[in-house]
């Protein structure tokens, strides 16, 4: 700062306003107190939509523990959660039903988060790890660990995380010239899909049966079997993830405006974006590798956790709690056929989330600056 | 215009900032500086040693032919390209060695694309500019607020403040731009073509609006011109480029003559006083229409 008095310019006799100065004094007081209030109506906005999300995660949950072969009444279900009463109640929601929920909820926010962090780094509402390839990666992984490798239990897990990470790797290779361009990365990440969906055909088609059958799970999102020491590792997993989310959370709203924008505003541009992609990378590729591709949560959950605030921001953690919801949601239904049929999470997902994509490549613009 | 004093070589370097007045004050921010810049694309060289000093508390516009170089100058200087030689130096320090976001503490740069995000209201936006002042987890205080005020009020759009970017013209849209520009609190504002897409009203407005930042405020302005007359007009320090070098630069009543033109634009004119400014007009000469 250096400042010299005696260059003010002559034709600025009551200069000069510092940009700060005194907002009294520039009037512009009543304007601040606006901009203020707008800032809180946007607060209360994103509360609110938590607030829903849990009520709702909450009020699902509890049904989750409440339905099955046996109906339990929702007090003592809610009571077996937390360890209390009889015996019978205590081992079926202990033992099958909460996790199972916990699992739906742990999986439904981390797919929930990457989506958003993918999307809102490339700056591409497309861009999902379904769409990039990083899911049929660490699914590639997981089929190729059990038929061709004769893996089980974690260590397919391990080789489902190793496909999601080497597929985001190979992506980057390709994709990076003098930094990462999103249109790029989406591009190949689009072709890697396809490439890994081809190898897993083709695992699946040399296979026997029965083998098959198993692997094909892994095709398939499912939470229905991730209980023990794997829910614990997903969830140890997923917290130190976020807190990663968290920490690269502020460098969003800078990007969304462009690289350029970015940049000037003093955003290191590559490392948050390598920062970002390497944590949604790393949340995708656990939770596939241990729930399978939970079809298009990734690419829903941040779409419908924007046009909820509706206000430019990212919505990283109003996508993280939609994402919940939706699996948990798509968990009951396909659990306790509400619609005719049981069927994995991950085939309702798909169901609700294709048409929607349909939806956005039909309606998907560019709005940039005139 | 003619009568303005000359470019700041008065600074005074170790005079303190006075008590009471946060970020950069009028007509105080160091002259931005490139020396012997390199700037190209994959391996093709662009601009090759080329020396431009901004002159602190003036109004530079840089106008030249397409692909003259003068984007990617602009862009070097404000650190949105990598040098492949020379430096560039803000006061004294080579900026190369200030971190990333201490530099925009001082020098703002509004590019020719920024993209608005879906849903996203005005004084949101502007409050982007904050950025670089805030801490960790980028949470606005009332000092941001009165920031984004004073921006939003000097760009004339503080009626805008709750409305939908992507609902405005194309007019309201760059004056927005350029208050988030403002909530920077740079004593140097970098302009890339911010008058592209804009009616001659609307250009005249910006560059009004400019004007008036750089005289109450003190605020160095460079930017990238198409509008040859409106650069001569509203500048004080014009510089004409052409492939990759600065052909002329100063004045633009000396600097502006059918010569530089047809050095600079390979096309003959006719250069008259404009009627209005008394700043150079040039009426360019083409095959037809060309009367006695």
């Amino acid at each position: 700062m250096t400042p010299s008095p005696t260059n003010t310019l002559p034709t600025a006799p009551n200069a000069p306003h510092g940009v700060t100065g005194d907002a009294a004094d520039d009037g512009t007081d009543g304007l601040r107190h606006a901009i203020g209030r707008l800032r809180t109506a946007r607060r209360r906005r994103l509360g609110f939509v938590l607030g829903t999300c849990v009520a709702a995660l909450a009020v699902l949950g509890t049904l989750g523990l409440m339905l099955g072969d046996s109906t339990i009444a929702p007090g003592n279900a809610l009571l077996a959660a937390f360890g209390a009463g009889d015996g019978g109640d205590l081992f079926i929601v202990q033992q099958l039903r909460l996790p199972r929920v916990v699992a739906a909820i742990v999986v439904g926010a981390m797919f929930g988060l990457a989506g958003a962090l993918f999307q809102s780094t490339l700056r591409n509402p497309l861009a999902s790890p379904d769409i990039l390839g990083i899911a049929a990666g660490a699914s590639l992984g997981a089929v190729s660990g059990l038929l061709t490798f004769g893996l089980a239990g974690v260590a397919v897990a391990a080789s489902a995380f190793g496909g999601g990470l080497a597929v985001a790797l190979a992506i980057w290779f390709f994709a990076w010239r003098r930094g990462l361009h999103s249109i790029r990365f989406v591009l190949v990440g689009v072709g890697f899909a396809y490439l890994c969906q081809a190898f897993m055909t083709w695992l699946l088609a040399r296979a026997d049966e029965r083998e098959a059958a198993s692997a094909l799970l892994w095709t398939v999102g499912s939470v229905a079997d991730v209980r023990g020491d794997d829910l614990g590792i997903l969830a140890g997993g997923a917290l130190v993830l976020m807190a990663g989310g968290a920490a690269v959370a502020r460098t969003q709203r800078p990007l969304a405006l462009g690289d350029d924008n970015a940049r000037a505003l003093g955003v290191h541009v590559d490392a948050a974006r390598v920062g970002t992609l390497l944590l949604a990378v790393g949340l995708v590729a656990l939770a596939t590798s241990f729930a399978g591709p939970v079809a298009f949560v990734a690419l829903v959950a941040p779409a419908i956790a924007r046009r909820l605030l509706s206000d430019g921001s990212p919505a990283l953690v109003a996508s993280t709690a939609v994402g919940a919801l939706l699996v948990l949601a798509a968990d009951l239904i396909g659990n306790h056929q509400v619609f005719g049929v049981a069927a994995p999470v991950g085939i309702v997902t798909g169901l609700v989330g294709a048409p929607y994509l349909l939806w956005l490549l039909a309606t998907n613009e560019r709005k940039e600056r005139p | 215009m003619t009568a303005r004093p000359e470019p700041a070589e008065v600074r005074t370097e170790d005079a303190l900032a006075p008590v009471g007045v946060v970020g950069p004050t009028p007509g105080a921010s160091p002259t931005l500086r490139a020396e012997g810049v390199v700037l190209g694309y994959d391996g093709r060289t662009v601009i090759d040693g080329l020396d431009l000093a901004l002159p602190a508390g003036r109004i530079t516009a840089i106008v030249g032919p397409n692909a003259c170089g003068k984007s990617t100058l602009l862009r070097g200087m404000a650190r949105l390209h990598p040098l492949s030689g020379g430096r560039v130096l803000l006061g004294d320090r080579d900026v190369s060695a200030m971190s990333r976001r201490e530099l925009a503490r001082s020098v703002g740069m509004l590019p020719q694309s920024s993209i608005a995000p879906d849903g996203v209201r005005v004084a949101e936006l502007v409050a982007r500019g904050r950025y670089p002042h805030q801490g960790w987890f980028g949470r606005h205080s009332s000092d941001d607020d009165a920031v984004v005020a004073s921006a939003l009020a000097a760009t004339g759009v503080a009626d805008l403040a709750d409305r939908p970017v992507q609902d405005l013209s194309g007019g309201q849209r760059q004056r927005v731009w350029i208050a988030m520009v403002l909530a920077q609190q740079t004593g140097i504002v970098l302009l890339d073509e911010p008058t592209t897409f804009l009616d001659v009203r609307h250009q005249l407005d910006l560059l009004d609006l400019l004007t008036s930042l750089n005289r109450e405020r003190g605020t160095t302005v460079a930017m990238v011109l198409h509008e040859l007359n409106l650069a001569a007009r509203y500048a004080d320090h014009l510089v004409v480029m052409n492939s990759g070098r600065i052909v002329a630069e100063g004045d633009p009543g000396e600097v502006l003559t059918s010569d530089v033109v047809h050095g600079a634009f390979d096309l003959a004119s006719d250069v008259v006083p404009d009627p209005v400014s008394g700043t150079p007009l040039v009426v360019p000469r083409g095959r037809f229409h060309v009367a006695g």
